[in-house]
């Protein structure tokens, strides 16, 4: 296969499969799953070729091919990548394979078929592939609005209680955005046209010297879409409310990926396109960079449902990754670009350890929680890598990004940076709270009120000694039951719904759940030790696009504040 | 004295005769035809008139010519609208021949003359005759809308409206289903179109008075005189009027709400398509032929009323709990984005790129779609008819997954998502109004669109993400003709979303008036 078409392929592939899978017949759930988890993997494999085919000091875009789409709008089908699309690809590639794994037994509220879930879960791919690595704004721009409609539906079919109206805020906000986003995007074809000829290739848009009026407000338009995505605050409220409505697997791509396309905008877009723009609003992008930082990581430490705490979290390391972006420098900037791939790694995990735990509990309350790591400490372990990569501790592959970001933007920025420094001191609070709450201390909980009551379960192997009276016996049965677990007998735990009541058990990892936290337990130890290959790819298209700004590395005595 | 007569292109022609053909055979049907053999013959009439009218019109792609003694400009724009016109007639006509969903095998009454609630109504309710004058009276409204695009003239234009108007009137009062409604609707509907139509005549009066003509080349010529200033402007503007109450902009819309929901279904989807179509044709022509040189005093009004048109439609559309209402709002403020097309008038310049062909392209996707909208509309039924109520769509998806997939898709169009007509649409309407610094415009324009979304969101929220109430409405298994008219506009929703390129083109070349 020709190079060029590898990126074509990593769009078809998923889409058709997409297809497929929503066409089989209603029953056929478990052929859908496994056609799904194909498909990805092959994805996986084209982004891993796409990558090997890359040559980091070659061209700025590569693997490039393009066709003339719509001629009328002047508009081109036109893909390519760059060092920092293409480890989103990589970032994509990875995270869709595990979310399937992940979704293996959910089951859906009320009586729809998973099937569905597994073909949006594919379209989003598709589209998520073509978001980064679209080379032309039109073409960049249908895939960020066609996107909305796969989360919609992930979100509003099979999310938690109050999924309806998650997903029509989710799908308003986004779409404000994109539609304000799409006056620039007309604007700046607009601009072009008066400039000679009417375009939307990136390329020729990025030798545009556009006047500064325009560029101010077209640097608003995208910049409101941006910020919406990512989400910066003020702009922030939807992801909370989404992030915990989503079904897990959902609301890891959500998190991991989705939010990235707001980062990547600004990086892609705002900067190149609009230099001149982007240093004058710098200053604000940063104030609202450094007060998402601090005001979500607060907010964090108060939430009592997990699947929103986590979502704060990412508000905050949203703002760590705009921080980067706005310091112009080269190190700031490859450091938030490789955040933004530690960020989807590290969140996602968080968010699939705490998936499992909800799914054992059937209560997503940090307080229904309580010494879990003593009867499933591979849980509890992975729990832990999960948090500390989360709060950046070193050896785990945030550090690698938070620590470039900081050094890279201090010498600029150096307010701002020492401001947000303050968060990291509050994100080790709010992680390591959660952690000791709902991990450590006595064993209390929903998990823990089955055994209290004796209840048993004869539905499961191990859960017949489950009859003691006070805690530590149940404690006891719990822990025979992990142990059993982790042989891969029990069956069907791991819904999203509280099917089984109060008699859950505390069981461990099984087997498939360890297949889907290893790799990116994997990634977290070995990004943090060796992140050299990723920060190879990112750098020259970081440089590319700072130099683009004009404020290269040696030009840092660029508006210190 | 001798009066000479007036030189007649046949060949331009051609659509018109074909359409006003058939509708003439089709009284001849209804008077003389055998009962049995009169509902097939009709549709069969109808379809040859309309089918006929879109490929003679097809055929007559690339003419520009003005003929019938000046009266009518067949030029690229007409073509391509009347071509609009002919092929959405012909996929209304397609509904209105559907026997298969209601269980008396007719969405029309059987006899409109029998009082509401009497007896002999309960008696005919059932009946499982049909009525078949609702064809000619279709063909006679298609040959007025495709007369009022090509018209080159103010006089035509008039005749060219009531003879849309008039049918149009009297088959919005034909449903057999809650009568009394459509009854209500046919007379409001009337009365305020007559009110419309007068002030039509009446600016008509004003600006022959300005100008000293009703053709709309000398009346270009005299506008860029300065003559008559004020008359010509108070005439303007009452031509507009009367324009904009059929094309149901606010705030001329008052009667489309209720119109709507009152008519058939069937007939509601086809005065939503083509009289919009023939409405916009008219007002691009008026707009840009006779006044294009007054484009400052036009430009301001239509400004506003695009503005208004826009927040009512999208506001009031918030509010509705019945779906035909919801999509009357939608179709005001789809008026309203049309205008922003119209503002991107180039003047001089080239029309490739600009509001005209970029409006002509909205009105054929906004057409085809809304079309497939008000079908599957037909298809949800509860005992007394269409289920039209919000509430009676939940939870459709589990009863039928793939109307509820068809009309998510026309939905997501008319909210405007990529890789939808609907999309395409707006960005050429957007882009037109931007290239003319109309750009605050445009930005309110997407913030309507933003507003309407929410609802026709909500229509999707409530058929996939809510639990079926228990006593639901059924989903109807369409006939033959509802599937074609369902295909071709989920097709076409689809095809002018992906590959729009070459209908952009077409309408793009098309780009042309004369006159």
């Amino acid at each position: 296969m020709s190079d060029s078409l590898l990126l074509l392929a990593m769009l078809v592939v998923p889409a058709v499969g997409a297809a497929a899978v929503a066409a089989l017949p209603g029953d056929r759930e478990a052929t859908a799953k496994q056609a799904t988890l194909g498909v990805s993997l092959l994805v996986l494999v084209l982004a891993v070729l796409a990558t090997l085919a890359f040559d980091p000091d070659g061209e700025r875009f590569q693997l490039t091919s393009s066709v003339s789409w719509i001629p009328g709008f002047g508009v081109d089908f036109a893909l390519g990548v760059d060092g920092i699309a293409l480890v989103m690809l990589l970032l994509v590639g990875v995270l869709v394979p595990v979310v399937v794994l992940a979704s293996w037994r959910d089951t859906s509220p009320g009586r729809r078929s998973m099937r569905t879930f597994f073909a949006w879960l594919l379209l989003l791919e598709a589209c998520m592939v073509g978001v980064f690595a679209a080379t032309d704004v039109f073409l960049f721009y249908v895939f960020f609005e066609a996107m909305l409609v796969p989360v919609y539906f992930i979100v509003g079919s099979f999310g938690g209680p109050r999924r309806q109206y998650a997903a029509v805020k989710f799908f308003l906000y986004s779409l404000v955005g994109g539609l304000v986003m799409l006056a620039a995007v007309i604007g700046l074809y607009v601009v072009s046209e008066a400039a000679g000829e009417g375009t939307f290739s990136f390329t020729a848009l990025n030798d545009l010297q556009i006047d500064p009026t325009a560029q101010r407000l077209l640097f608003l338009g995208f910049f409101v879409a941006f910020a919406i995505k990512a989400p910066l605050v003020p702009l922030h409220t939807w992801l909370p409310d989404t992030g915990a409505e989503a079904p897990i697997g959902g609301a890891v791509l959500l998190v991991g990926v989705l939010d990235k396309v707001g980062t990547f905008g600004f990086l892609r877009y705002c900067l190149p396109l609009f230099p001149d723009a982007s240093r004058e609003f710098a200053p604000l992008v940063l104030v609202l960079a450094v007060a998402g930082v601090l005001y979500a990581a607060l907010l964090a430490m108060g939430q009592s449902d997990m699947k929103r705490l986590v979502s704060y979290t990412s508000i905050a390391h949203f703002g760590f990754i705009a921080l980067g972006v706005f310091a112009f420098t080269t190190e700031a900037a490859t450091g938030a670009v490789l955040y933004m791939v530690n960020h989807g790694i590290a969140t996602g995990l968080l968010f699939l350890v705490v998936g499992m735990l909800i799914a054992r509990g059937g209560s997503r309350l940090v307080g229904d929680y309580g010494g879990v790591a003593a009867h499933a400490p591979k849980l509890a372990g992975v729990f832990l890598i999960a948090g500390l990569a989360s709060l950046a501790l070193p050896g785990t592959n945030s550090f690698v990004s938070e620590f470039l970001v900081l050094i890279g933007s201090f010498p600029t920025r150096p307010v701002f940076t020492v401001l947000a420094t303050v968060g990291i001191v509050l994100a080790a609070l709010y992680v390591l709270l959660l952690y000791q709450r709902t991990m450590h201390g006595p064993p209390r909980g929903v998990l823990f009120a089955a055994a209290d009551a004796g209840t048993p379960d004869a539905g499961t192997p191990g859960a017949g000694p489950a009859d003691g009276g006070h805690p530590a016996g149940g404690a006891t049965a719990a822990t025979a039951t992990a142990t059993g677990t982790a042989t891969g007998t029990a069956t069907g735990t791991a819904t999203l719904t509280r099917a089984a009541g109060a008699a859950t058990r505390v069981r461990d990892l099984s087997r498939r759940e360890v297949a889907v936290v290893a790799p990116l337990v994997a990634l977290v130890l070995v990004l943090g030790v060796y992140p050299q290959p990723l920060i190879r790819l990112i750098e020259p298209a970081v440089a590319a696009t700072m130099s683009d700004v004009g404020a290269g590395t040696s030009d840092s005595s660029e508006g210190t504040d | 004295m001798s009066i000479e007569a007036p030189d007649l292109s046949l060949a331009a022609l051609t659509p018109l005769l074909f359409v006003f053909g058939a509708a003439c055979t089709g009284v001849l049907v209804e008077a003389f035809g055998p009962r049995e053999s009169r509902h097939p013959v009709q549709v069969t009439v109808a379809l040859v008139g309309t089918l006929g009218g879109l490929v003679s019109t097809l055929l007559l792609a690339g003419t520009a010519e003005v003929t019938a003694g000046g009266a009518l400009a067949v030029d690229g724009a007409a073509v391509f609208l009347q071509a609009t016109i002919a092929g959405l007639a012909a996929l209304s006509v397609l509904m209105f021949a559907e026997r298969n969903l209601d269980p008396a095998r007719s969405a029309f009454v059987v006899s409109a003359a029998v009082p509401a609630g009497s007896p002999r109504d309960r008696e005919l309710l059932t009946v499982q005759r049909v009525q078949t004058e609702v064809y000619p009276l279709t063909l006679f409204a298609v040959g007025g809308m495709m007369l009022f695009v090509a018209a080159n003239d103010l006089l035509v234009m008039f005749i060219a409206l009531e003879v849309l108007s008039l049918p149009l009137y009297l088959i919005s009062g034909l449903a057999r289903r809650r009568r009394l409604l459509s009854q209500e609707a046919a007379v409001k509907y009337f009365l305020l179109g007559a009110f419309a139509s007068a002030f039509f005549l009446y600016g008509l009066a004003l600006v022959y008075g300005a100008t000293g003509s009703v053709r709309l080349a000398d009346v270009r010529s005299a506008v860029g005189g300065g003559d008559g200033e004020v008359l010509l402007v108070l005439g303007l503007a009452l031509l507009v009027v009367g324009l904009l109450f059929k094309a149901s902009v606010a705030p001329f819309h008052t009667w489309t709400p209720d119109v709507y929901q009152g008519a058939p279904t069937p007939v509601t989807a086809f005065m939503a398509a083509c009289t919009k179509v023939a409405a916009f044709g008219a007002i691009l022509r008026l707009l840009y032929v006779a006044f294009g040189p007054e484009e400052w005093t036009w430009r301001p009004l239509v400004y506003g009323v695009a503005i208004v048109s826009m927040v009512v439609g999208a506001v009031l559309g918030l509010t509705q709990t019945d779906l035909k209402r919801m999509l009357a709002y939608s179709s005001v403020a789809h008026a309203g984005f049309l205008l922003t097309g119209v503002l991107g008038y180039p003047g001089t310049g080239d029309p490739a790129g600009s509001g005209l062909p970029a409006t002509m392209f909205y009105l054929l996707a906004y057409g085809l779609t809304t079309l497939g909208a008000f079908a599957v509309l037909t298809l949800v039924r509860s005992g007394d008819g269409e289920a039209t109520h919000l509430s009676q769509w939940a939870g459709l998806a589990q009863r039928s997954p793939l109307t509820a997939a068809v009309m998510s898709l026309f939905l997501l169009a008319l909210a405007g998502i990529p890789l939808t007509s609907g999309f395409t649409g707006k960005f050429a309407v957007f882009r037109a109004a931007i290239e003319n610094g109309a750009w605050p415009l445009a930005l309110v324009a997407l913030l309507a669109s933003a507003v309407a979304a929410f609802f026709y969101l909500r229509v999707i929220v409530l058929m996939y993400f809510s639990e079926p109430a228990a006593d639901g409405p059924t989903v109807g298994v369409p006939g033959l003709p509802t599937t074609i008219v369902l295909a071709v506009t989920a097709a076409a929703t689809l095809v002018l979303g992906v590959v729009p390129g070459s209908v952009l083109g077409l309408a793009d070349q098309a780009a042309i008036f004369v006159g």
